[in-house]
């Protein structure tokens, strides 16, 4: 009995002292960060519904999308490289072939009709700096815009695939794959990097790799860093908080808010879980099993003592 | 050259070669422990057990880690972690065994105090005890550094510039011990050998000591009492083991151990699967950055008592406080001037001085990983001149204990 008093003493003072440095510490260093749930309650609601077929005419058209942005879903394939199109808007924009799958609606109607709002980098593009976002905002083909505006989300929502059909590697090129590098997964910002045959062709692609990020790192002011660790750095609710809405976490950093929806988030973080977490399903197997033997080594060990200790009592 | 016969059997060979019979007696059979002690005594056999563990997991972790600072980071957290085959199971073992030893060793030596086991010619189990601390501390920091992360190379940065010795400005000392201006090859190759090799030796070498350290003095039991060993021992070979105040290491203690080191088996390996996050600090799985200090540094939980000693004071006193900090409890033996080596239930004084010291270490702990800000400085302040303090009073407070 004195034993199991004694047992909960350092057990008293051990859970004590790791409450103090782990959660509380952490408490108090990193303030902790609410969900928005997805909602992007500060962007104006969609009130109309979208045509397709109209929306269609207007991104192909008079919306002028198909300018900078490939969609090779409808055969539009990039005019130009990624490495030129850096050179151009210091960053590739993304193929819209699953942004209509992967993006909230409400984001995207407000990045068509005002950019910097929606990505929230109204700081980094202000007339005194002379910066102007690469994305310009739709100013209307004529009619009532917000009904354009929702005609063309209608578009890319019916040309993206559904939702459950987007797998987690897509979601994350989509949404972050063109600044971040993954390398554990081999991803690149300009694609996964091939295997090679040749030296020479490796040189190519690495020039080109090294060409992309030098106009990147002029765009974004630094190179966006690598996220091959970033679900151990960082845990899954700050990079779910940070995806939702990065200027929460980071105030005034340059990383535009992503626009994902909470499907879109879920997907981008299972892709991070697999690069950096990978064995979590083996952990939890082997554990199992583990504990399992662990059990009946603690029940012999019992009764092993309790046969010897028979004659000392 | 002794006499050998023909063996009548593989025993008896090693027997005449070796002398295990004898080997086992003194070892094993009939090196005597006292029967009233509780499980806080097995924590030594649950040390030596995680000494064991690390050993071999670091042993396979060393086949696959490289030394060099631009493929250190990738080669625990891509190639061990991922690519090879339950690399990451020794890797989470690894890292929480160096995290979960300094627990026990914590608690270890805390049970030593309360009982008073460091006493009346005991002393050189406590010293050479000690001696094992600083030797995990140097092996503990030495392995930390080894990922290449971003904590362990600012940590690296901060402890070495210790050695600058506050306002002698001793840097040329600093560069000497790191081989470089700021951690680099140099001090990655040489903390690693430092880890893979001399410590751990040395922890070997004393480990030796410690358990020889034992032999003569025996251990101490939880009531303070004093017997013959002798009379005891005769009294067990005899057949009394009922009436004898003693058993045997083995098979009697070493029941009693196993089945301590199991339920702590099943501890650690829950940690190992389920909570290993709490044995690695996030920040230390982003890639070393010489040119981005991260917003806090601190060192790892079992040294932030004495880096609060560290930090509240000015540069130069601060230096001297943790100077104090790491050589104090060497002194203990001596310091503590009472002649009982019974538990501090039944001394007095003591007993409050040890339960603050308890408490006093839990709050320097705390407030060495909360920024040094507002309340929180002012605390920690507090709590290191209790620290001193309390070692300042313990000889006056001892002096006159009534005997127990």
């Amino acid at each position: 009995m004195k034993e199991f008093k004694i047992l909960a003493v350092v057990i008293f003072f051990t859970l004590v002292t790791y409450w103090l440095v782990e959660p509380f510490a952490h408490s108090q260093m990193h303030a902790h960060v609410e969900s928005e749930g997805f909602s992007y309650d500060d962007l104006p609601p969609l009130e109309k519904t979208g045509d397709a077929t109209r929306g269609q005419d207007l991104v192909m058209g008079a919306g002028g999308c198909i300018g900078c942005h490939s969609i090779e879903a409808a055969g539009f394939p990039a005019a130009m490289d990624a490495v030129t199109n850096s050179a151009s808007y210091g960053v590739n924009p993304p193929d819209l072939s699953n942004a209509g799958g992967i993006y909230d609606a409400k984001f995207l109607a407000a990045l068509i009709k005002n950019p910097t709002q929606a990505l929230m980098v109204e700081h980094k593009f202000t007339p005194e700096s002379g910066k102007m976002h690469p994305m310009i905002a739709f100013y209307g083909a004529g009619g009532d815009i917000d009904q354009e505006v929702a005609d063309m989300v209608a578009y890319l929502q019916s040309i993206a695939p559904k939702p459950d059909q987007i797998t987690p590697a897509q979601a994350f090129e989509t949404a972050c794959g063109r600044c971040h590098s993954v390398k554990y997964e081999n991803w690149t910002q300009i694609g996964e990097k091939p295997v090679f045959k040749k030296k020479r062709d490796e040189l190519v692609f690495l020039t080109q790799l090294e060409d992309y990020n030098a106009n990147l790192m002029g765009y974004m002011g630094k190179l966006p860093p690598d996220l091959s660790m970033y679900i151990r750095s960082r845990g899954e609710h700050y990079l779910s908080t940070f995806i939702e809405n990065p200027q929460n976490l980071l105030h005034g950093t340059a990383m535009p808010r992503v626009g994902v929806s909470k499907d879109g988030a879920e997907k981008v973080l299972e892709y991070l879980v697999e690069a950096g977490d990978p064995k979590h399903a083996e952990r939890d197997s082997v554990g199992v099993k583990v504990m399992i033997f662990l059990l009946v080594f603690a029940a012999a060990s019992y009764l092993w003592k309790k046969e010897i200790w028979k004659d000392l009592h | 050259m002794a006499h050998f016969t023909k063996a009548t059997s593989v025993h008896d060979w090693l027997n005449q070669r070796l002398a295990i019979d004898t080997l086992q007696r003194v070892l094993s059979k009939e090196y005597w422990i006292p029967k009233n002690i509780n499980f806080l005594w097995a924590m030594g056999m649950v040390l030596a057990f995680t000494f064991g563990i690390l050993l071999v997991s670091g042993i396979f972790l060393l086949m696959y880690y490289q030394p060099h600072v631009d493929t250190a980071f990738d080669s625990v957290n891509f190639t061990i972690m991922r690519e090879v085959e339950f690399g990451w199971l020794w890797r989470h073992v690894h890292a929480v065994a160096a995290s979960v030893v300094f627990l026990i060793i914590y608690i270890h030596m805390l049970t030593g105090i309360y009982y008073g086991s460091y006493k009346k010619g005991r002393e050189m189990i406590w010293i050479s005890g000690m001696l094992l601390f600083v030797a995990f501390s140097a092996e503990a920091f030495s392995g930390y550094m080894l990922p290449w992360g971003q904590m362990s190379y600012w940590a690296g940065m901060v402890i070495t510039n210790l050695f600058s010795l506050g306002s002698l400005e001793f840097n040329g000392l600093v560069e000497w011990i790191r081989g470089d201006y700021v951690p680099g090859q140099a001090f990655l190759d040489r903390f690693f050998m430092l880890h893979v090799l001399l410590i751990p030796l040395a922890i070997l070498g004393l480990i030796g000591l410690h358990f020889g350290a034992l032999r003569i003095p025996h251990v101490n039991n939880q009531d303070g009492e004093e017997f013959d060993f002798d009379e005891e021992a005769a009294k067990y070979k005899a057949g009394n083991k009922k009436e004898s105040k003693v058993i045997a290491f083995a098979n009697d203690f070493l029941s009693k151990d196993m089945f301590v080191v199991s339920i702590y088996l099943i501890f650690f390996f829950y940690l190992v699967f389920w909570h290993f996050g709490f044995a690695m600090d996030a920040i230390n799985f982003d890639p070393a950055d010489g040119l981005k200090t991260p917003p806090h540094i601190y060192p790892e939980w079992y040294f932030l008592w004495s880096y609060e000693i560290l930090r509240p004071f000015p540069k130069d006193p601060g230096l001297v406080a943790f100077g104090f900090a790491q050589v104090i409890f060497f002194l203990l033996p001596w310091l503590d001037r009472s002649p009982n080596a019974v538990p501090a239930s039944r001394r007095g004084l003591f007993f409050f001085w040890f339960w603050a010291m308890v408490i006093d270490l839990i709050i320097l702990t705390a407030m060495g990983k909360l920024p040094p800000q507002g309340i929180y400085s002012t605390i920690g302040l507090f709590a290191a001149w209790a620290f001193i303090g309390l070692w300042v009073i313990l000889p006056f407070i001892t002096r006159n204990e009534k005997r127990a």
